[in-house]
């Protein structure tokens, strides 16, 4: 049979599998370090760049293997939902979510982590993310033209820009291996660093 | 017992990226975590004030079908937070605290915790989802709106890290 396998979200079995995914989720957002605040805006701060690493590295290996598993024909990616484009709302919100996280320095999945491993400022952020997405609901009126413009559905890079899909991910995959080549060398240039102060210090 | 060290950043981040993989084979939809947020705003707007919830646009997309607590994301936040807890468990990281820069008040930092929590509430009911639900799932599939909004995402990011370096000293 195809896949996904399962088509309806709110049988008992849809609910089931969502938890078992979640609770993989966790433990992989634990296991890298992302439920620590203190390791989540040292991206920003040039200083621990596990965020671009994880999330880049999770990109690659799920793109590839959706991709690979459509190939074989394991996979039907239209039944794979998209998330939609609209344009102007995700530039402004994504600006706007960004700054947030490196105020807050957790994000709203890596707040539940860092709450549930006893952190009080991961209880404070994921308060701060109910109390700013019900405000922001409550008083959506006034809001709605800037959230409902630029809908452009769910439209792809390879759509977009016309190229094959293969292409694209190629791409992909070339700026996050150049990305974590430049990672790697700013974390050597900040040991070596390190090393030199250790060394110079009496 | 004392706390062992974080797991390797590519070694965790391709297990992430099976655990996105599997959802998209299982469930044909992928991770997130803001709806998980926004349907409960909108059970207990809808618990308070029934007819006001019914009436409202944003929360009543949440309050169809099922109902705002069946929800496919809650649950799955669910288990985020019980995986999480298991893992920090096991690895000897449970413990209480406030993380924090050595000279930085506790209550200045829980304060910009909760603001900057809200800030992110306020962008991701824009933005229509977060660093999992767009950021992640999305670039998977190479959506357009989640390369953008990631890109908007860390250049927000690396905009305001400066205004709260004293934090983290």
């Amino acid at each position: 049979m195809t896949a996904p396998w399962v088509e309806t979200d709110t049988t008992a079995g849809a609910l089931a599998t969502a938890a078992a995914i979640g609770v993989a989720f966790g433990v992989a957002l634990e296991r890298a370090g992302l439920g620590s605040a203190r390791k989540l805006v040292g991206q920003f701060y040039g200083t621990d760049l596990t965020v671009f690493k994880v999330m880049f590295s999770a990109i690659l290996f799920a793109m590839l293997g959706a991709f690979y598993l459509a190939q074989l024909g394991v996979l039907d990616l239209s039944y794979v939902a998209v998330p939609e484009t609209w344009l102007v709302p995700q530039l402004v919100g994504g600006l706007v979510f960004g700054a947030g996280m490196a105020t807050a320095g957790l994000c709203p999945g890596t707040s539940c982590v860092a709450a549930a491993s006893g952190r009080g400022d991961g209880l404070a952020v994921l308060l701060g993310m109910f109390t700013g997405v019900l405000v922001t609901g409550l008083v959506i009126e006034p809001l709605r033209g800037l959230y409902e413009s630029a809908a452009r559905g769910p439209l792809t890079l390879p759509g977009w820009l016309d190229l094959p899909y293969g292409l694209v991910m190629l791409a992909v995959v070339a700026i996050g291996l150049a990305g974590f080549h430049l990672a790697e060398r700013v974390d050597s240039a900040r040991a070596a660093r390190a090393a030199r102060a250790a060394g110079g210090a009496p | 017992m004392r706390a062992r060290p974080y797991s390797d950043p590519y070694v965790t981040g391709a297990c992430l990226g099976l655990v996105l993989l599997a959802a998209f084979v299982i469930t044909g939809r992928g991770l997130g975590a803001s709806g998980a947020f926004a349907t409960t705003a909108a059970g207990l707007t809808h618990a308070i004030a029934p007819s006001a919830a019914d009436a409202n646009p944003y929360f009543a997309r949440y309050l169809g079908g099922d109902g705002p607590w069946r929800d496919w994301l809650l649950f799955e936040i669910a288990g985020v937070t019980l995986g999480g807890f298991a893992s920090a468990w096991a690895a000897g990281r449970l413990r209480a605290e406030v993380e924090r820069g050595a000279s930085a008040p506790r209550r200045a930092r829980l304060a910009l915790a909760f603001g900057g929590g809200a800030v992110m509430g306020l962008g991701a009911v824009l933005a229509r989802g977060c660093t999992s639900g767009i950021a992640l799932t999305g670039g998977a599939l190479l959506s357009v709106g989640a390369w953008l909004f990631m890109l908007a995402a860390f250049a927000g990011a690396y905009l305001a890290a400066p205004v709260w370096r004293r934090m983290w000293r």
